[in-house]
């Protein structure tokens, strides 16, 4: 009488457990789609439909080391913009403008989650609360 | 009986297809008019087709370029300006290809004008070039009068006009300066064609005679 009391909690838990891991899930895989639009329209022009840059004009997406360390600072570059910072990506040099980009904070969490999980980078979800939070310190 | 059929396939298909490669010719486009003139008694019609005018500007290197200057080559232009948010980046991503494929080609070159003179002075050519990696002279940036600039984008079949509007064709011109081809400068199928038809221009006969 214990044990299919107890197979069947185990078996509820690991329901919800499940369930819980597929919402995260399907939370990440809308901001992914949705920011995968906005890269395109936005972004894709100048760093390029795999992230790649273009020469020493525009930077490439892809160095994850760059993203993380600037982490809080990303919703600012893209509300923004760069206007002639110099900035070291994958060890070089760029100083060029980037413009600011019109977009609401919850399509700044969507590319920055497309861009964090493309081009070989695995940096996990952006929040919109994170976004907003970013944004309020913006120097 | 099948051997001897499959290999006939394979010589026909063979031969219909470089056939085709030799016969090919592009197209000369814009503007003709007929140009009939009376040469010893006889009325002799000539076709005279649309050219790129006389022009004089200043390449990123601090040098005078001209019509003249491009003489003998075949070129491809463009008209583009270095802060461009939108179209240029693409258009220079996909014309690199172009560069990188004819780069040791003799007798080509790509020119693109910029149509923001006041911005993209000498200097800012320069290390545009520079940052897209471009070295030597088969890549010309050229700076020159507003004015000129709108009105040569016209005889190249391009808009350009106040505001920093123009279009992202890439024209084909030949060693005549008549066009032989437009294409979308920022669709990279369009830019893989434009690339085919420069070698097929390269290898039309009438492109060697004239020098
Ligand atoms: C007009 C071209 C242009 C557009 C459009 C553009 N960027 Fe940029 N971006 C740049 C340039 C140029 C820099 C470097 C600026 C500098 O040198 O200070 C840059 C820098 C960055 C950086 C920091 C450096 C790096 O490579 O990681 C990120 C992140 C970034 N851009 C993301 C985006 C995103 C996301 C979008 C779309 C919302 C976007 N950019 C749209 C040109 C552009």
């Amino acid at each position: 009488m214990k044990r299919p009391i107890s197979a069947v909690l185990l078996f509820i838990v690991s329901l919800l457990i499940a369930s819980c891991i597929n919402d995260q899930d399907i939370e990440f895989k809308r901001a992914y789609t949705a920011g995968a639009i906005v890269y395109q329209t936005h972004c894709q022009n100048c760093h390029g439909s795999n992230g790649e840059g273009l020469s020493a004009l525009m930077p490439p997406l892809t160095d994850s080391v760059y993203l993380k360390q600037n982490k809080t600072q990303l919703a600012c570059i893209l509300k923004y913009g760069l206007k002639g910072n110099l900035i070291i990506v994958h060890g070089k040099p760029y100083q060029n403008q980037m413009p600011a980009a019109e977009l609401a904070p919850i399509e700044i969490a969507q590319v920055l989650t497309y861009v964090k999980n493309s081009f070989g980078n695995k940096l996990g979800v952006v929040k919109v609360d994170e976004v907003n939070k970013d944004l309020s310190g913006c120097k | 009986m099948k051997n001897l059929f499959y290999a006939v396939i394979c010589v026909l298909s063979i031969s219909a297809c470089s056939n085709n490669a030799s016969q090919k010719v592009l197209p000369i486009l814009g503007n003709r008019e007929a140009d009939t003139k009376t040469v010893n008694g006889k009325t002799i019609t000539d076709t005279v087709y649309q050219t790129i005018p006389k022009f004089k500007f200043i390449n990123q290197y601090g040098d005078s370029v001209s019509n003249k200057t491009l003489d003998g080559n075949i070129y491809v232009a463009d008209f583009f300006f270095t802060t461009c948010p939108s179209i240029c980046p693409v258009m220079h991503r996909n014309m690199l290809n172009v560069y990188k494929e004819f780069k040791n080609a003799g007798n080509f070159k790509i020119v693109s004008y910029t149509i923001d003179p006041k911005h993209d002075s000498v200097a800012v050519l320069k290390k545009y070039a520079d940052n897209l990696g471009i070295t030597g002279k088969n890549w010309l940036f050229l700076q020159g009068q507003k004015e000129e600039t709108y009105k040569l984008a016209k005889s190249y079949m391009v808009e350009a006009r106040e505001g920093n509007v123009h279009d992202g064709y890439f024209i084909l011109i030949d060693k005549q300066k008549r066009i032989r081809g437009s294409y979308l400068g920022t669709d990279p199928a369009e830019v893989a064609k434009m690339i085919a038809d420069i070698k097929t221009l390269q290898a039309d006969p009438e492109q060697n005679i004239v020098q």
